[in-house]
């Protein structure tokens, strides 16, 4: 009886759907399924078996978890769409199931609301600015979505903006702000004039810009610095001489490919010069 | 796709560093990026990596009937294309003021040079002659396409080989290649241009431009030249206003830029010319490092890092070390706190002792409006960051809050004078918080995810 069962699983699906929690930390490709907690129960001896009901209430299996980047539902599982590591985050406040996403590498950008990002006006037209923010189409920005905006203090064509998306969808072009939603900037805005701009892959911000980022805390410690970091790839620096803001730069894009003894090596050597 | 527009901070930051002679990636003002050669398992198929510029050239060559007003010379044909993996802005049909003027300088450069013997392409005057073919095709685009198509052309017509032909009278004989060995093409010269980029109206120049610096440029002067310092073709595009010693200091840079190519192209053309003759493994595979990750591997760029030494020692100086910043609330009265240090208060100059919070999200906002001081809470220096903070109306030990997400300001040069909370009657004014530290971190992080 479990046999055959088994055995049609198999082929239903390839290969056996591996338990997400097995799989946590490695490599996933896209086309893999994988099974949620709670349903690994029920695919183990095969999907016919009966359960004999609990009647008391206990934790009912039905938890939430959140699908997030490179992967997607597919009936009750999880279906892979990139190729990248597992990760998985437990839920902080103790109800769902938590976050399940990949960890993918790519240097183009895809906008996503919520994301903030570093943009570069192109063009007004009627009373928004167009902004390319390296995605497939400019994003618009609103005349009135600064915060104390006036006719004098608008930004002109070719200044660089931080703003998030309120808008991202691959139906229509994105629009984003440069407020929050209490109206107020928070840092975002019409960034400096001095400085550099350069590109880096999007793996690479998201690992500047998680919690303990130590080659953060490294650089902060060389010279005085201002940063900003935009998720379409765009890192800003400015440092007080052309030669520290290019030191800098160089050492980011540098980051990537460095191992973290490669990386203390190269700081040692710029805090003793 | 359009291209990605320039910014005003970036073309200035640019700009600014040229004029320090200082270049993005930590070259010197003469200096080529680094050049690479590698051959395909074709005779006549080349890939011409300068830094990440990447150009393929292939030759090939076709038994056709000679021009009428020239009956004993071959044909030459140039072609470069801009192929759309190049760069997200070239797209079929979009590229034509571009592509006009590679192709037409690289035909100047090549055909009106007579680099290659076009006599000795004939094989039965006024019937038969051999066309050759020269494609280049550009995969990456970092700056300097003009260059590297150049050397591309050169390298695959020295290695190219052609079918070997004899004539008995009347009789044509094309041997192929298992017959007889194929025979190289016959090259008088090797002509290698070289760009010179100009900025701020020809005071700034700039050998082997790379995209960003080509971005900014106002004029390109190109030299073709070979190495017995004969000047093939020159073209200076942008309109601006050349000096003739800077035309001359030009070429002379040149002259000593192409002996170095020269020298690089043909020891290349040896290697490849030994691995075949001992039967090894050649080709575009060989030439791919095995057991090695390349993919996302950066070239080691030489940064001059001397400058930094003096100017950090003076912030290290003058700094004093930075303290523990830890974010306790600060109960006023009941019912108002603060947290935090603000930044100057933009509000002006106030009577009432007033100071915006700064620290923590909308949420968090707490504006103190005219506090009283009399109402008993004494605190003692908020000036001084860190140090044991003492609570005169028996409140708990200083409350560490948790992650912010937002905008963290860390002040790396504590007060000098450290505030002082007056208990105060309602007239006295608070002292604000000291304008313009000198010297201050401000860090916009956004948590990811």
């Amino acid at each position: 009886m479990a046999e055959p069962a088994s055995v049609a699983a198999e082929s239903l699906a390839g290969s056996r759907a591996r338990a997400a929690r097995t799989v946590l930390g490695q490599v996933v490709l896209p086309g893999e399924e994988l099974l949620l907690p709670e349903q690994e129960d029920a695919e183990g001896p095969g999907g016919a078996v009966e359960r004999p009901l609990s009647l008391n209430a206990r934790a009912c299996s039905r938890v939430r978890v959140v699908c997030g980047p490179g992967l997607r539902r597919c009936g009750d599982r999880l279906l892979v769409t990139k190729c990248g590591r597992l990760r998985h985050k437990e839920p902080g406040s103790g109800s769902g199931g938590g976050v399940y996403w990949v960890d993918s590498q790519q240097k183009r950008y895809v906008p996503v609301k919520g994301d903030h990002v570093i943009g570069i006006v192109t063009a007004k037209s009627g009373d928004i600015f167009k902004v390319d923010v390296g995605g497939s189409e400019p994003a618009s920005l609103s005349y009135l979505s600064f915060e104390g905006a006036t006719k004098r203090n608008r930004p002109n064509v070719g200044d660089l903006i931080y703003g998030q998306f309120v808008v991202a969808n691959k139906d229509m072009e994105p629009e984003m702000v440069c407020i929050d939603s209490c109206g107020r900037a928070n840092g975002m805005g019409v960034i400096g004039q001095d400085g550099l701009l350069f590109k880096v892959t999007l793996g690479l911000i998201r690992k500047l810009l998680a919690p303990d980022c130590e080659i953060i805390q490294e650089v902060g410690k060389l010279y005085p610095l201002e940063i900003v970091f935009g998720m379409n790839g765009r890192i800003w620096v400015k440092a007080k001489t052309i030669q520290q803001t290019l030191i800098l730069a160089n050492i980011l894009e540098a980051c990537e490919h460095m191992t973290s003894d490669q990386r203390k090596q190269i700081f040692s050597r710029l805090a003793e010069s | 796709m359009k291209e990605t527009p320039l910014s005003n901070c970036e073309r200035r930051f640019l700009l600014r560093a040229i004029e320090e002679k200082k270049r993005l990636d930590g070259r010197q003002t003469y200096d080529y990026r680094n050049i690479r050669i590698s051959f395909g398992t074709d005779y006549g198929c080349c890939i011409v990596e300068l830094g990440k510029t990447r150009v393929l050239g292939q030759v090939s060559c076709e038994l056709v009937s000679p021009k009428l007003n020239r009956a004993t010379e071959g044909i030459l044909f140039f072609n470069l294309e801009l192929s759309q993996m190049a760069a997200p802005a070239f797209e079929p049909g979009r590229q034509s003021d571009l592509l006009v003027k590679l192709n037409r300088l690289m035909e100047r450069c090549l055909r009106n040079s007579k680099c290659i013997d076009t006599e000795s392409l004939c094989v039965v005057a006024g019937e038969k002659v051999w066309q050759i073919r020269v494609d280049l095709h550009l995969l990456n685009h970092d700056g300097n396409i003009i260059d590297a198509a150049s050397i591309a052309a050169i390298v695959a017509l020295c290695h190219f080989r052609r079918p070997d032909v004899s004539v008995q009278g009347d009789e044509v004989t094309l041997y192929t290649p298992e017959e007889r060995d194929p025979v190289p093409l016959s090259i008088h010269h090797m002509p290698i241009c070289v760009s010179f980029a100009f900025f701020q109206q020809g005071t700034y120049l700039l050998v082997d431009p790379n995209e960003r610096e080509e971005r900014v440029m106002d004029g390109l002067l190109v030299i073709a030249m070979n190495k017995h310092r004969e000047i093939c073709t020159i073209q200076s595009s942008g309109g601006i206003m050349l000096l003739k010693d800077q035309v001359l200091r030009c070429s002379k840079i040149a002259g000593v830029k192409v002996a170095e190519i020269t020298e690089l192209i043909l020891k290349a053309l040896e290697n490849d010319q030994k691995v075949r003759k001992e039967g090894g493994k050649f080709g575009f595979a060989e030439s791919i490092a095995n057991q090695r990750i390349t993919a996302f591997k950066m070239e080691k760029a030489p940064i001059d890092t001397s400058d930094v030494e003096e100017k950090a020692e003076e912030i290290i100086a003058e700094a004093e070390p930075p303290s523990e910043v830890v974010s306790t609330p600060v109960l006023w009265t009941p019912g108002t706190a603060q947290i935090g240090e603000g930044v100057e208060n933009s509000w002006g100059d106030l009577e009432d002792s007033e100071k915006e919070d700064d620290e923590g999200g909308g949420d968090q906002a707490i504006i103190l409006d005219g506090i009283k001081m009399d109402t008993g809470v004494e605190v003692s220096d908020i000036g001084s960051q860190g140090g044991p903070k003492h609570w005169k109306n028996g409140a708990d030990a200083p409350i560490i809050l948790s992650d912010s997400e937002e905008e963290e300001m860390i002040i790396l040069e504590p007060d000098k004078n450290p505030k002082k909370i007056r208990t105060q009657t309602t007239s006295a004014k608070q002292e604000k918080a000291p304008s313009k530290k000198p010297v201050k971190r401000r860090k916009k992080k956004r948590a990811a995810n």
